[in-house]
């Protein structure tokens, strides 16, 4: 990363995306003070979370405030039961255990994973063991949530859940939400602003069709298919208003065409 | 030939099959993609390809000879398994080590494994990561060196595991581009996987299995278009087929679900509409 310098207000919804080894990674790791307290290397410059200056703090300390979830749900459950891993953390930490059932229900509720808290993770489907994932790292109360690319090993269908699911927390409790992902198709409706990373800069920052141009696609961003399709389209000559991020707004400013 | 005849299988200790009368023809030089919901079957299938597992019931075959009458080594001469978490594979030191380290136990010339290594690492853009360990890549990267240390022996069928995960835009297309070439040089490519999108773009024979069953095998534009295969296999239609969908046009062909064939499609349509428009 070289010089990189960005805030990111309460109760966003941020896409964190970038060719691969651009440094989205190395940026989630300084979140939390993985780096620079347990990889090695060259730190320079101030990174505050919550006031809070993670130089200064230990990673369990962070993890108050800040929860990550990964790819793989595999590599994040290990009890025998949902319910026990999704108490695992808030047990580490102490809390009383009459607050510590509280926050457990409550965020297998908002996963709706009540039924599933006395299932081994292993017995989960793909989704069901991402939302347990979720579950745990919400349980802890965090201002913000990082997720690295949390749907890439699921189906089709339950990655979208779990992208409703993730932007549902965003909504109702203003859980500051940062996403890495390179399949912006079906995460893009949800975020309010796209922060794109070419060779460990910040290069494009802004709402989804702003930063969806000629510029993110040069750098190799998968745009989704319906922003690369009004492109064509504006290429041929046709003077369309638009820059879609989702099919809805594609199909709304076409349908208006075919309506006349 | 990858040949699947009344396959079914079972983990040991478990009561229920994982796959239940599976049967599957996979022609050399052809492009198939296997999907399906998680826990539907697909890497137990590809699983047997080169006999990692052996079937409970059935039998696999491999250029006409049972999985069963090999052993995995032998097979993989042939057969190249590329698995899903690069981890489970990767443990050298460099990067070129890891590329070599098969072909120096295959018994290849030391001449012939610098020229195949440096080819398939131009071929991955893995080149500027020679001397780096494996293990400082990023995933995406390290996914890519796991799939060149299979490439690097040459096997006739080539099955990659989710090879699309942790890969950007350009990436992918490097990777399809690769699949094209590997398909004209006679191999046959098996993919497993989630990635509608890409799929869209390549436009692979699918196979779709679903609770352990095969429940539709046919072209890519057919089976991304069908909305009840989909929903079975919870899948999704790719944005482009859903957008064309929801289009009001009548005689819409039903199979559109790419970008190009969008274009091709709407252009005609969209200069009737601004030249005559009807108020």
């Amino acid at each position: 990363m070289q010089n990189v310098s960005l805030s990111i207000e309460k109760g966003e919804f941020v896409i964190l995306t970038g060719p691969s080894g651009c440094g989205k990674t190395t940026f989630c790791r300084c979140l939390n003070g993985l780096i620079p307290n347990f990889y090695s290397g060259e730190f320079q410059g101030d990174l505050i979370v919550d006031e809070v200056n993670v130089s200064d703090k230990s990673t369990a300390e962070l993890s108050k405030h800040i929860g990550f979830v990964f790819q793989n749900p595999e590599n994040q459950l290990f009890s025998l039961s949902v319910e026990r891993d999704v108490a695992f953390g808030l047990e580490n930490l102490g809390v009383p255990k009459e607050e510590a059932v509280a926050r457990v229900r409550w965020a297998m509720k908002s996963t709706g994973i009540e039924n599933l808290r006395n299932k081994a993770p292993y017995e989960l489907s793909g989704g069901q063991q991402q939302r347990a994932a979720i579950a745990g790292v919400l349980a802890m109360k965090p201002n913000i949530i990082v997720l690295d690319e949390p749907t890439s090993f699921l189906d089709p269908k339950s990655a979208e859940d779990i992208v409703g699911v993730i932007a549902q927390l965003n909504r109702e409790y203003r859980l500051t939400t940062i996403l890495v992902e390179h399949r912006l198709d079906i995460v893009s409706r949800y975020a309010n602003r796209v922060i794109v990373m070419d060779g460990g800069k910040v290069v494009l920052d802004g709402s989804p069709s702003e930063v969806y141009g000629d510029k993110a696609r040069l750098i190799g961003i998968g745009l989704p298919k319906v922003t690369t399709l009004f492109h064509m389209l504006r290429r041929e000559g046709f003077p369309l208003v638009t820059n879609p991020i989702t099919v809805e707004q594609a199909s709304a400013e076409l349908r208006k065409v075919f309506q006349q | 030939m990858i040949s699947v005849n009344n396959v079914s299988y079972r983990y040991t200790g478990t009561s229920s099959d994982v796959l239940t009368n599976v049967n599957l023809q996979i022609q050399n030089g052809e492009f198939v993609a296997i999907m399906g919901e998680n826990g539907a079957g697909k890497t137990t299938l590809v699983k047997m390809f080169n006999g990692l597992l052996k079937p409970r019931e059935g039998t696999v075959c491999i250029d006409g000879v049972n999985t069963t009458e090999k052993s995995v080594a032998q097979l993989s001469r042939d057969v190249g398994l590329i698995f899903q978490n690069p981890d489970h594979q990767l443990f050298a030191e460099t990067v070129s080590e890891e590329l070599s380290f098969s072909l120096r136990n295959f018994g290849f010339d030391e001449e012939v494994i610098k020229r195949r290594v440096t080819n398939i690492s131009n071929a991955l853009d893995l080149e500027k990561y020679r001397d780096s360990s494996p293990f400082i890549l990023s995933g995406g990267e390290r996914k890519r060196v796991a799939l060149a240390a299979i490439l690097v022996w040459d096997p006739k069928h080539i099955i990659m595991d989710e090879p699309t995960i942790g890969q950007d835009y350009l990436q992918k297309d490097r990777l399809r581009n690769f699949i094209v070439q590997l398909i004209s040089q006679g191999k046959t490519v098996v993919i497993v996987t989630h990635d509608v999108e890409f799929v869209a773009e390549c436009k692979p024979r699918i196979v779709l299995l679903s609770k352990g069953t095969i429940i539709a095998d046919d072209s890519a534009s057919k089976i991304l278009t069908s909305d009840e295969t989909l929903a079975r296999a919870s899948l999704v239609r790719p944005q482009i087929a859903e957008l064309i969908h929801q289009l009001p046009i009548s005689g819409k062909p039903p199979d559109i679900i790419d970008a190009y064939e969008a274009r091709d499609f709407l252009i005609p349509r969209l200069k009737m509409q601004i030249q005559t428009p009807k108020n």
